[in-house]
């Protein structure tokens, strides 16, 4: 007796865990795969993928099935981690040959040359440049993605990008070099 | 000796030791060099902070930079001089780059202040102790240079109840610790019993291994009170931390944790001698012993002033032309190579080893799935799996086989018969995930940005500009003209990248 009213108790749980899972508004669950796509992309905010943004491009992955392959910063790695999420194909099956950590680049104001006309300050998509009107603007270039928006605005052409240089903290360990031969031979068919 | 019962770790190789060379050679003490060179960085944690000017003559042990938070270490200078440059130096490092260094001019002279004594060492406090190895500046000797003030304060909370002092030097040629045990058994003993008092440890053990029959000889002369002096088999690596535990106590550290963890604290003897220094006298950590050896005519130890120019050093013992050689920093296993001589010896720099280079180093070829690397791993990974995953940069794969406990012994590329350089793979995809969780940290603070971003523009949409905190006056200059040149340029920036990466 005990042990029937139990395993009754159980089998109701159960099934009122799997009514509401079942009736999930499939609005939130695209919602989480949005946010899901918008953790792989690289936060570059760079706009190269012709959306505002890359929560706008994760948007338009999930709505408007659009392709996978447009954010050059995220490059191999993110294109097989969405195929990957997604089931899409859009990737070759062959790994890339790297773990390929995105390369760093940021923008530099010539603070001379700068006019203080705040354009690039409007442009930037992550409130990483300091300044006001007429005033001298600054880059805080640890919070800079390198997303090149700012530059082209600039009416005095005073912003260049540039790689961040390897110091001894961000150098990191590269491929064994005897790589080419030990593949070759490792992995002929 | 005691008879306390030993344990085995798996794996491990037995080693030519390399250590006659050495080991029955005094020490030398050399002149001071004209310059000395002091990495800000010498040790895990954030890098020092300079509180010295260039122009500005200090004396020896004077500070010259500022610990910069919780893990940091003060620097203190070696000999009295001139701060002449704070600039980018070659120091020691696989990537063979520069780093900020402050140089010094020594004037000859060595004037030193009077140093700071303590009372009576068996009264003092557990926080005096500490202060006192905080203001030495003293980090690990042994290895990766974790400040011994942290590691011994963090031994307190826990409930330590053994400590080990590791005289156990398993790489090849190095003799360091050994003469450093042989010429200074009463300090590595004092220093033991006072580490062990403020730890409140029940046990302390010096593992010494059974190949230095001389620095025990040295040591029980001493006449040790209550510290168990414990031979161990010479098997490489033995004179790793979770290793030694394992043989002295049986303990095993689990996964992830440290040996704080499972109540064992361990403590090079190099750096026991110079945390005995800084508690009763006051000497702050400025010179330490380093082992000059392998394919040289005149091998031996030297007590070697921090900052000393790697060539400086090799020049007192005679070696001037290196072209035919690699110069290592640590021993043939787990040393890396000095890209570049100029660069300074430094607090954790215990061997500076000179090996003919060979002739033609043989390319490696494919696995041939043996799996002689599985034995000999003292971790019990799997390298041949690891490797499948690294060579693959399969990183999930990689962190299944546990890769981060890897500790680049190089005990399975030795054995490799195929010569697959195995560490080099595993330190390339640890670097590697380090850096792709950097970039995610990174990726995480420019999503936030770009939210706020974009909350703030449609909150100023909704209410109009005087609403909110405006980073810059920008209300003049916010026409649709101007809103509408700015999309302009945008969408050209747009085209012309898209143009250069030919989408």
């Amino acid at each position: 007796m005990m042990f029937a009213s139990l395993a009754l108790v159980l089998l109701i749980i159960a099934g009122i865990w799997m009514l509401l899972h079942h009736h999930e508004p499939e609005r939130d669950s695209k919602r989480r795969i949005i946010a899901r796509i918008n953790e792989i992309l690289p936060q570059t905010q760079c706009q190269q993928c012709g959306y505002p943004g890359c929560l706008p491009y994760a948007q338009a992955i999930v709505s408007d099935g659009a392709p996978i392959d447009q954010c050059p910063p995220g490059g191999q790695v993110a294109r097989r981690a969405l195929a990957e999420l997604l089931g899409r194909s859009g990737t070759s099956r062959r790994r890339a040959n790297d773990f390929s950590p995105m390369s760093s680049q940021v923008v530099v104001i010539n603070e001379p040359v700068c006019i203080g006309c705040t354009k690039c300050i409007q442009a930037c998509p992550v409130d990483a440049i300091v300044g006001a009107a007429k005033q001298m603007h600054t880059i805080i270039s640890t919070q800079c993605t390198g997303c090149e928006l700012c530059i082209d605005p600039c009416p005095v052409d005073c912003i260049d990008i540039i790689d961040v240089a390897d110091d001894i903290e961000h150098w990191r360990w590269q491929r064994p070099r005897w790589a080419g031969r030990e593949r070759r031979a490792g992995t002929q068919p | 000796m005691s008879a306390r019962q030993l344990h085995t770790f798996r794996g491990g190789i037995r080693l030519d030791p390399h250590k006659r060379e050495t080991q029955d050679l005094t020490s030398r003490a050399l002149p001071i060099p004209e310059k000395l060179i002091l990495p800000l960085q010498q040790h895990v944690g954030a890098a020092a902070e300079p509180c010295v000017k260039v122009g500005q003559r200090v004396l020896k042990n004077d500070v010259i930079a500022h610990a910069n938070n919780y893990v940091g270490m003060r620097l203190h200078a070696p000999s009295s001089g001139l701060i002449t440059a704070i600039d980018e130096y070659p120091v020691i490092h696989p990537s063979g780059l520069t780093a900020a260094c402050i140089e010094l001019t020594t004037d000859g002279e060595d004037l030193a202040p009077e140093l700071n004594v303590a009372d009576d060492l068996n009264t003092l406090a557990s926080q005096a102790v500490y202060q006192r190895i905080a203001e030495a500046g003293i980090v690990g000797l042994g290895g990766a240079g974790f400040p011994a003030h942290v590691k011994v304060l963090e031994g307190t909370g826990q409930t330590v109840d053994t400590l080990i002092i590791n005289g156990v030097e398993c790489e090849p040629y190095i003799t360091c610790d050994d003469r450093l045990m042989q010429e200074y058994p009463a300090e590595v003993l004092a220093g033991a019993a006072l580490l062990a008092r403020a730890i409140d440890a029940a046990t302390c053990i010096v593992a010494v291994e059974d190949d230095m029959p001389a620095a025990m000889n040295a040591l029980q002369s001493a006449r040790p009170e209550r510290i168990e002096l414990v031979s161990i088999p010479a098997i490489y690596p033995t004179g790793g931390e979770k290793q030694l535990i394992k043989v002295l106590t049986g303990r095993e550290v689990p996964s992830g944790l440290l040996p704080i963890d499972i109540g064992v604290a361990v403590l090079n003897v190099a750096t026991v001698v110079a945390v005995h220094r800084a508690v009763a006298s006051g000497q702050p950590l400025i010179e330490r012993l380093v082992t000059v050896s392998g394919d040289v005519s005149e091998p031996g130890n030297a007590k070697v002033l921090m900052g000393t120019p790697v060539n400086y050093l090799l020049e007192q013992f005679g070696i001037d032309d290196v072209s035919e050689y690699r110069i290592l920093s640590g021993g043939p296993m787990m040393g890396t190579e000095i890209l570049n001589l100029a660069a300074p010896v430094t607090k954790t720099v215990n061997c500076i080893l000179i090996l003919r280079r060979e002739l033609a180093e043989e390319p490696a070829s494919a696995c041939i799935r043996c799996g002689d690397c599985v034995p000999v791993c003292p971790v019990g990974l799997q390298p041949q799996q690891l490797y499948e995953a690294t060579r693959t940069s399969d990183i999930d794969l990689a962190q299944d086989f546990h890769l981060f406990d890897c500790i680049d012994c190089g005990c399975c590329a030795y054995v490799c018969p195929s010569q697959i350089p195995l560490v080099h793979y595993f330190r390339y995809a640890k670097s590697s995930i380090e850096a792709l969780d950097r970039d995610r940290a990174q990726a995480d603070l420019a999503r936030t940005r770009y939210e706020m971003h974009q909350r703030r523009i449609s909150m100023r949409l909704e209410s109009g500009p005087a609403v909110g905190v405006e980073l810059a006056d920008v209300s003049g200059l916010e026409t649709n003209e101007l809103q509408g040149d700015i999309r302009a340029a945008v969408a050209r920036s747009n085209q012309r990248r898209r143009d250069d990466n030919g989408i």
